[in-house]
């Protein structure tokens, strides 16, 4: 049974349930639906953007009390308090995300398990919402005229609800805002370097889990037709997370499995535990942290992943097919100023790590930038792409001020970057990776991925990306996750992935390390061929030989200053290079 | 409000601030070192306090049990590694350590279950049950998964609080407990009585505080725990075990939540559940500093006894409310100073 043909199986079996189940089992159905949708918002948030959220149940509290408070309080209709509810809490998920998404990792966490006890005593307080007794007799939700009020009557809207948002996610993850959402969690950097505004997406899939979130709170309000603050509180909020990461959090119906397997898991608890052992009450919690524990040894990436392996892989993926090409950047004039670098400075505390150094880069040339190691190449390499802020000192990039710009401001202007450690998402296909250097060249949003509306922009971006793979060479490994490829393969996956931005100017960090002989030299007509395109590029590198025959001019970098500048063949003569070098006199020489 | 009332309010604030500072500062550590947000810090609280009271009552406390079944269970984790290492030798430090030692404690907690005129050796035997709690968790829990991610290392930091609350209902049942202060002294300046017992707590926080900023800001050893947190390999290469760095974090953790926990036990009561709403006030004060830097997180924690303090004068309903939301105040004024910081976690 392959992997497509289980979905499919399973789908069929949540449409039978109902037919199938008794009323409680239908209930637990309808509880696992609820508690998918927001664990899908998890799955988004923390196991695909790596964020971790405890206040999931605040934002279902506050869309269930906003729907209970204006139907029974105002008489109005719940289609209408939809609206209301997720309005509200988009409010406060700006705030919240506003005010957390810039700082580290762990302020988020602590950050929400804070508000999410902090809402829960204003539910409990507030007069309006009842206090703790909460508020009853909430209208259930109408369809034609039809009130929609026992288990069965809920199960089908919860689950459509449930597997719409499902589809939608998967949607929006496999689209070129996805594949940026799959870069915040360990590639920031790389991220922002091909124009992603890493806070701004944070902040977005932020909003989107809270609006999930908020969306679970309303059905559940409508169909328990009671609110009080307990399934709000900080506890549930950490069930969500519990079920998205037991599930497995990086995938979309890891969401339903996690949701599943804790309700199932809690509710077999409280039917099995007094059967063996006496004042069972007590140990429920106790068995529950051990299973967790236990489970969190076992299957580290989550139950999902765990199954998944066990079915046989679908049909291999057919390459993207042919589409209409991508605009290009106009090429800039053959004796165009590319880069002016002029005194650029950059300290480390005690360390100066760029002093005063200047030098220049002409359209249609490469120019090679040397030095032993910790000279500051690749500092200079930063300040150039905007990963760092220079101290003092002016980069003008075609005549532009660029060195108080975020690297994605630096990257719209036409520069691409490579890493000097390969910069790749190892558990993304080479495909991915390459179409996510395009980012800026699309143009699909949220909700256009989300309703696969973007499918003619996309098409576009991964044929773009599928040329500038088989330019690189790496056509056979379209689909290989980019992590299982070799060192010499990753860095390819890089140069292609820079090439797919359209770049007028190229920064290569270190491309030829751990190259092999053959491939250096492959590498090599490659970068002849993109300077004949009419691309600039700046290289760091320290193979001798690779520089040497390759660029057009070197600067050569020792303790952070300008130590010689010129064409190879002087620079390969140049005592003071050849004293910096120390040991590398025989190479350079030769 | 008199001016008699605002200085009960403050002494109250101080001294409850002084708790909440040391829970901080036991989270601040075991961040620092381990990457785990460590949840469960207040259950070592509860168990102190409620061993402490247990003994109080002539009984020996379940934890001891719970004690003596953790350290078996390391004790058979071990001793099979260093069977299959072929390292028999091994076998008779992880028996001493982990069977002997808990074994040793019973003893004593069942003789101080026999004196309860003797509050000292009460609460030594309770410090000596609750402490070895952090090394066994530690290394039941998290050794494994050392090298995960923050936020897996966090699941079972949460999965953890559950399983030692569940527990914690299991030994003391859901009532609450109090035990004697350790002295009935009480100092009248004008209308405010300062019993001996916030004096107690006070003191003894000072006394923590400053030793371990001293120990992690200005010793090198200090230094090199700090290091295993920021990169593992690279600590293991200078010789620095990432193992012992944590077990040691977490054996602190639990000695500072074990003090704390007799400290207060005398002047509020404590449920089996109590620890875990006075550590997340830790943890307020702990993101206050960043969760980097023991001074600040000190006065941070301080700052939420205040709060509190007043709060439940003028808007009691609202008191947990108005103290967990002061964290929002405080992130924002986080991310308009700090400079962007990317964890790229690999």
């Amino acid at each position: 049974m392959s992997r497509h043909v289980a979905g499919l199986a399973a789908l069929g079996l949540l449409v039978a349930a109902p037919f199938l189940l008794s009323e409680f089992h239908i209930a637990l159905m309808n509880y696992i639906g609820l508690a998918s949708i927001v664990t899908l918002g998890l799955v988004l948030l923390t196991g695909v953007g790596g964020l971790t959220s405890f206040g999931q149940a605040a934002f279902v509290g506050i869309g269930a009390y906003t729907s209970a408070v204006l139907t029974t309080s105002y008489g109005i209709s719940p289609w209408l308090t939809l609206p209301a509810g997720l309005a509200l809490i988009a409010v406060i998920a700006l705030f919240l995300g506003s005010i957390t998404m810039r700082l580290s990792g762990h302020f988020l966490p602590l950050g929400t398990i804070a508000w999410g006890i902090a809402i829960y005593f204003v539910f409990g307080n507030l007069e309006m919402l009842g206090k703790y007794s909460g508020i009853a007799e909430i209208p259930p939700l109408h369809l034609f005229d039809k009130p929609l009020s026992d288990g069965r009557e809920v199960y089908y809207p919860i689950w459509l609800v449930a597997v719409s948002l499902l589809f939608a996610v998967r949607n929006l993850l496999d689209s070129r805002i996805g594949r940026a959402i799959r870069a915040l969690k360990s590639r920031g950097t790389m991220a922002e370097s091909v124009g992603v505004d890493t806070s701004r997406l944070k902040i977005i899939i932020f909003l989107l889990a809270a609006l999930l979130a908020g969306t679970s709170g309303w059905l559940y309000a409508h169909f328990m037709r009671y609110v009080n603050p307990t399934p709000f509180n900080i506890n549930s909020g950490i069930d969500y997370l519990f079920m998205a990461v037991i599930g497995g959090s990086s995938h979309v119906w890891g969401a339903v499995v996690g949701a599943g397997v804790l309700t199932l898991l809690k509710e077999w608890l409280k039917d099995i535990l007094p059967k063996l052992i006496e004042h069972s009450g007590n140990y429920e919690i106790v068995v529950f942290g051990l299973l967790i524990v236990l489970l969190m040894h076992r299957t580290r990436d989550g139950l999902l992943p765990f199954l998944v392996r066990l079915l046989p892989a679908g049909e291999h993926p057919k390459p993207p097919a042919a589409a209409e090409s991508l605009p290009e950047r106009p090429r800039p004039a053959n004796c165009e100023r590319m880069l002016d670098v002029c005194q650029a400075n950059k300290r480390f505390e005690a360390l100066a790590a760029v002093r005063d150094l200047s030098f220049e880069l002409d359209a249609g040339e490469i120019l090679g930038l040397i030095g032993p190691n910790g000279a500051g190449k690749t500092t200079m390499f930063n300040l150039i792409s905007g990963v760092l802020p220079a101290d003092s000192g002016e980069i003008r990039f075609r005549g532009e001020r660029i060195d108080r710009l975020p690297a994605r401001e630096i990257a719209r202007r036409g520069v691409a970057r490579t890493f000097q450690h390969a910069n790749i998402l190892p558990g993304m296909t080479v495909l991915d990776n390459v179409a996510l250097g395009a980012h800026l060249r699309g143009s699909g949003g949220v909700i256009s991925a989300s309703l696969r509306l973007d499918r003619a922009d996309e098409a576009r971006l991964l044929w773009e990306a599928r040329m500038r793979i088989e330019q690189v060479g790496l056509a056979a490994h379209m689909f290989d996750l980019a992590g299982n490829l070799s060192l010499g393969s990753q860095r390819a996956v890089e140069i292609a992935r820079a090439m797919c931005a359209d770049p007028v100017l190229l920064l290569l960090d270190e491309p030829a390390a751990g190259l092999r002989h053959l491939e250096k030299q492959k590498l090599a007509a490659l970068l002849r061929d993109l300077r004949g395109s009419g691309i600039s590029i700046l290289l760091v590198e320290h193979d001798m030989d690779f520089v040497m025959g390759l660029v057009d001019r070197v600067v050569v970098m020792n303790f952070g200053e300008k130590l010689s500048e010129g064409v190879p063949q002087q620079i390969q003569r140049d005592p003071m290079v050849i004293e910096a070098y120390l040991g590398g006199v025989n190479e350079l020489v030769a | 409000m008199t001016i008699d009332i605002a200085l009960w309010l403050t002494q109250d604030a101080i001294t409850n601030g002084a708790v909440y500072a040391l829970l901080a500062l036991a989270l601040v550590l075991v961040y620092t070192v381990t990457r785990v947000i460590f949840v469960p810090q207040g259950e070592f609280i509860s168990f102190a306090a409620l061993s402490l009271a247990t003994l109080q009552a002539g009984k020996v406390p379940g934890t001891v049990y719970l004690l003596m079944a953790g350290g078996a269970l390391v004790a058979l984790i071990d001793g099979v590694a260093a069977i299959r290492a072929a390292q028999p030798r091994r076998l008779i430090g992880i028996v001493i350590l982990n069977i002997g030692l808990p074994a040793a404690v019973a003893g004593a907690a069942s003789l101080a279950a026999l004196r309860p005129d003797n509050l000292w050796l009460q609460m030594l035997v309770t410090l000596a049950i609750v402490t070895p709690f952090g090394p066994i968790i530690y290394r039941l829990a998290f050794q494994p998964l050392a090298g995960m991610s923050v936020l897996v290392l966090l699941i079972i930091a949460v999965a953890v609080h559950y399983l030692l609350t569940g527990l914690g209902l299991v030994f003391f049942g859901g009532e609450g407990l109090r035990s004697p202060p350790l002295s009935d002294f009480s100092l009248h300046v004008g209308v405010l009585n300062i019993t001996a017992q916030s004096l107690w707590v006070i003191f003894s926080s000072i006394v923590l505080i400053f030793t371990l900023w001293l120990l992690f800001e200005h010793t090198l050893y200090g230094k090199a725990l700090r290091a295993t947190a920021i990169n593992r390999v690279g600590a293991r290469l200078v010789g620095i075990s990432a193992a012992f760095a944590g077990s040691l974090s977490f054996t602190l953790a639990a000695l500072i939540g074990a003090i704390a926990g007799i400290l207060i036990s005398p002047i509020t009561t404590i449920y089996y559940d109590t620890g875990f709403i006075i550590s997340l006030k830790g943890f307020v004060g702990a993101i206050i500093g960043g969760m980097v830097s023991y001074p600040v997180a000190a006065a941070g924690a301080l700052l939420v006894g205040f709060l509190e303090s007043f709060s439940s004068f003028w808007w009691s309903a609202f008191k947990e409310s108005i103290v967990f939301t002061l964290i929002i105040p405080v992130l924002l004024w986080r991310s308009l100073t700090a400079r962007h910081v990317d964890e790229e976690e690999e």
